[in-house]
């Protein structure tokens, strides 16, 4: 009897423990199979982020072996630093000139892929190849082919009578010969996600609005844009984010006695390499104030992000 | 069965893991043992650009049993600003690092970093330097964290063809008359230019004449107390003047050094004249291997000049200093400064090497077999040191981008020499 109940006793304290267990299982292991992402992101991106916002705090300098810290000073000294805001309406302008084009243009690929053509996969792959050349290499042969005396465009240019524009020089023309850079590189991986976007769309909707009348052009611009909200508005954002860090093009376009200032009169420094000259560019070294320039970026790219948001929000949507 | 055996399987490849693993740390701690026994030494020299030490290690390496060289050479400046994050991080530098003279002054200032060559034979070899070459490197409290490898001195380097061509005479020596100062060099140009139109420009670069200029002016912009003084040094503005003349006049192609267009200029014969320190005889030879026999050299208008010359130091971080300083002081000896000068062009800095026979009757046949050797030489031992800082870098930058901005027609030459003067108040 006694034995009998001891042994019950223990069963069931087995079966509660087992229990207990599976129950722990359920409700922890899910966070433990996530936990190595977090701590590496933890390590590498979350103690990075604020170890910079202390750095922004202070005045330190690789220079000088001591720091202080000076509260919101460098924030205060940025706001008034004319070439931060110079380097601000460089990196929208270029942003701007290089995102609107790209897009459009993904957009289109993107559906003329979709069509039966020929030899499709290859073209499907041809349109990536860009995305996998080195980002040095691009610009450093873009910047030969918009060279002023011997590039390759002003030869084109010259064809039709428009000869030796100085492309470097500009304001605009930087810009536009940077832009260029930026949609070569990619449209094509931007039109392979509007493609597999667009082949998740129902036929019937194409079939629905072809009974309606609606040609090919009117397809696109009301069943095939409508169903590609959502992945027009990751696209938007996922450009905004990378165009706002322009930094290697513009580096690898200036000349190279030109110390990160991006051309002359510093007509196409983007935010990232004003960063870069405070920090390492010239013999400045100010760690600090770099710093400061890092976090003001992260706030622009927070709101900016959020503005096209709404504007690519506008969109009508596909459900509606 | 199955199972059992799999499972013995898989302890036989744990325990061969293990064992292995031990194996190879106590191998490395055998080789750590064994090294400091041999003394088998590797030491990391880190250099930018083409030094023309390879043939000078192997050297070494014969000479002296158990040490390994290792070079790490990068780009002007990301070895510069990797030097600075190195030795502000504490880990990372070299055992031997070069350092050229726009940075010298700012490693300088920090000798807690580097290993005071005095306390290994510097005071031996000073009296083979110029003093000022050996000066740059002496920190404010007198330790020495370098020694000097090769200057920059200038000629001026410019094709006989184009000369030919526009009536003026071909031949170093009355070239070198005719332009005994800077305004004079300008006055040849616009003999150049009134016969040669836009086809050919007299000048490469407008920051190339300023730099020329501006090297010999002492002081330039710091002071002998260190203060910033470019805004009113006369010398600084008397540089930007003639540079300005020389825009105004058209002699100036208006391009950046370095630049793809610079580069296609050699080839092209866009532009007649270059400031020339020796070590750019080696790079115009690279670019445009067409043009042997079309250039020659003169000496430089004003007397010496220079652009560039380097330093090679001994950090704190290593751990071999006492061998890293018997490199330096191979690697900067006159006999191997002699054989970097004969093989890669780049500048004797002693004295003894300048002065003697085979640097003065170096002659170079790809420069119309001009006597190189002594138009160098003839520059670098007149050339007036300048008082350096340690935002020379930042400056010298500043004066080219308003420059650039005057040939590029962006602003006028008043409003771009107050942008600069804004630049340089800023810069520290």
């Amino acid at each position: 009897m006694s034995v009998e109940q001891t042994t019950t006793v223990a069963t069931v304290d087995r079966r509660a423990r087992g229990k207990l267990l599976r129950r722990l299982d359920g409700k922890v292991s899910p966070y433990l199979y996530i936990a190595p992402f977090f701590v590496v992101f933890g390590i590498f991106g979350l103690f990075p982020l604020g170890y910079t916002a202390y750095i922004s705090l202070t005045d330190r300098n690789l220079l000088s072996p001591v720091s202080h810290v000076i509260g919101l000073h460098n924030y205060a000294l940025l706001i008034h630093d004319s070439y931060f805001w110079n380097a601000v309406e460089n990196t929208f302008g270029i942003w701007f000139l290089s995102t609107v084009p790209q897009l459009a243009l993904a957009l289109l690929i993107a559906h003329v892929l979709n069509t039966r053509l020929r030899v499709r996969t290859f073209f499907r792959m041809a349109v990536l190849l860009p995305q996998v050349t080195s980002l040095v290499a691009v610009a450093l042969i873009f910047t030969q082919m918009f060279g002023h005396d011997y590039g390759f465009v002003n030869w084109l240019l010259g064809l039709v009578g428009i000869h030796h524009v100085y492309w470097e020089a500009g304001r605009f023309s930087s810009w536009a010969a940077l832009s260029v850079m930026v949609i070569w590189r990619w449209t094509g991986y931007n039109a392979l996600i509007y493609l597999a976007a667009m082949q998740s769309i129902p036929e019937e909707l194409y079939e629905a609005a072809a009974v309606d009348g609606a040609r090919r052009w009117r397809q696109f611009l009301h069943v095939t844009v409508p169903s590609l909200r959502p992945t027009i508005i990751f696209t938007v954002i996922i450009s905004t984010i990378g165009g706002l860090q322009l930094f290697t093009e513009p580096y690898l376009f200036q000349p190279r006695t030109s110390g990160g200032t991006g051309g002359s009169a510093r007509q196409y420094q983007t935010i990232v390499m004003y960063l870069y000259e405070k920090f390492l560019g010239s013999s400045q070294f100010k760690f600090g104030y770099a710093a400061a320039i890092a976090w003001c970026l992260v706030l622009l790219i927070v709101l900016f992000g959020l503005v096209n948001y709404l504007v690519v929000g506008r969109i009508r949507s596909a459900e509606t | 069965m199955d199972v059992r055996n799999s499972w013995r399987r898989r302890k036989t490849v744990l325990a061969a893991t293990i064992l292995t693993a031990a194996v190879a740390a106590l191998g490395i701690l055998a080789s750590g043992a064994s090294a400091a026994r041999h003394a088998n030494i590797t030491l990391t020299i880190d250099v930018f650009g083409d030094f023309g030490y390879h043939d000078l290690y192997k050297q070494y390496e014969k000479s002296h049993p158990g040490i390994t060289i290792k070079e790490d050479t990068e780009d002007y400046a990301p070895h510069h600003t990797g030097l600075v994050q190195h030795l502000a991080t504490g880990a990372g530098a070299d055992d031997v690092v070069a350092i050229e003279v726009g940075y010298i002054a700012q490693f300088a200032a920090q000798p807690q970093n580097f290993v005071d060559l005095r306390d290994y034979g510097a005071k031996s070899v000073k009296s083979r330097y110029p003093a000022w070459k050996y000066d740059q490197a002496v920190a404010p409290n007198g330790s020495v964290i370098g020694l000097g490898t090769d200057v920059g001195s200038l000629g001026i380097c410019y094709r006989t063809d184009l000369f030919a061509k526009a009536g003026l005479p071909t031949d170093p020596a009355t070239l070198g008359k005719m332009w005994s100062t800077w305004s004079k060099f300008l006055a040849v140009g616009k003999t150049f230019q009134k016969k040669m139109g836009s086809k050919s420009k007299f000048i490469d670069s407008g920051s190339n004449l300023y730099n020329a200029i501006i090297g010999q002016a002492n002081p330039a912009y710091y002071s002998k107390s260190g203060e910033v003084i470019a805004a009113t040094n006369p010398k600084v503005k008397q540089a930007w003047n003639l540079t300005m003349k020389a825009i105004s006049l058209g002699e100036d192609k208006g391009l950046t050094a370095f630049a793809a267009d610079w580069n296609a200029g050699f080839k092209k014969g866009t532009f007649a004249t270059v400031t020339c320190p020796a070590w750019m005889m080696g790079y115009i030879q690279g670019q445009a291997p067409n043009t042997k026999g079309k250039w020659n050299i003169a000496p430089v208008p004003g007397g010496g000049g220079s652009w560039g010359g380097s330093f090679l130091a001994v950090t704190k971080q290593s751990s071999h200093p006492q061998e890293a300083a018997d490199l330096v002081k191979f690697l900067t000896s006159p006999a191997s400064e002699l054989y970097v000068f004969k093989h890669t062009g780049n500048l004797p800095s002693e004295l003894p090497v300048l002065k003697s026979k085979a640097v003065q009757d170096f002659k170079n046949p790809f420069f119309s077999n001009a006597p190189v050797g002594a138009i160098f030489a003839g520059s670098a031992m007149k050339l007036k040191p300048q008082i350096l800082g340690p935002h020379q870098g930042d400056f010298q930058t500043a004066a080219s981008n308003a420059i650039q901005r005057v040939e590029q027609h962006k602003q006028s030459p008043a409003k771009s020499w107050q942008q600069f003067l804004k630049d340089v108040a800023n810069a520290g």
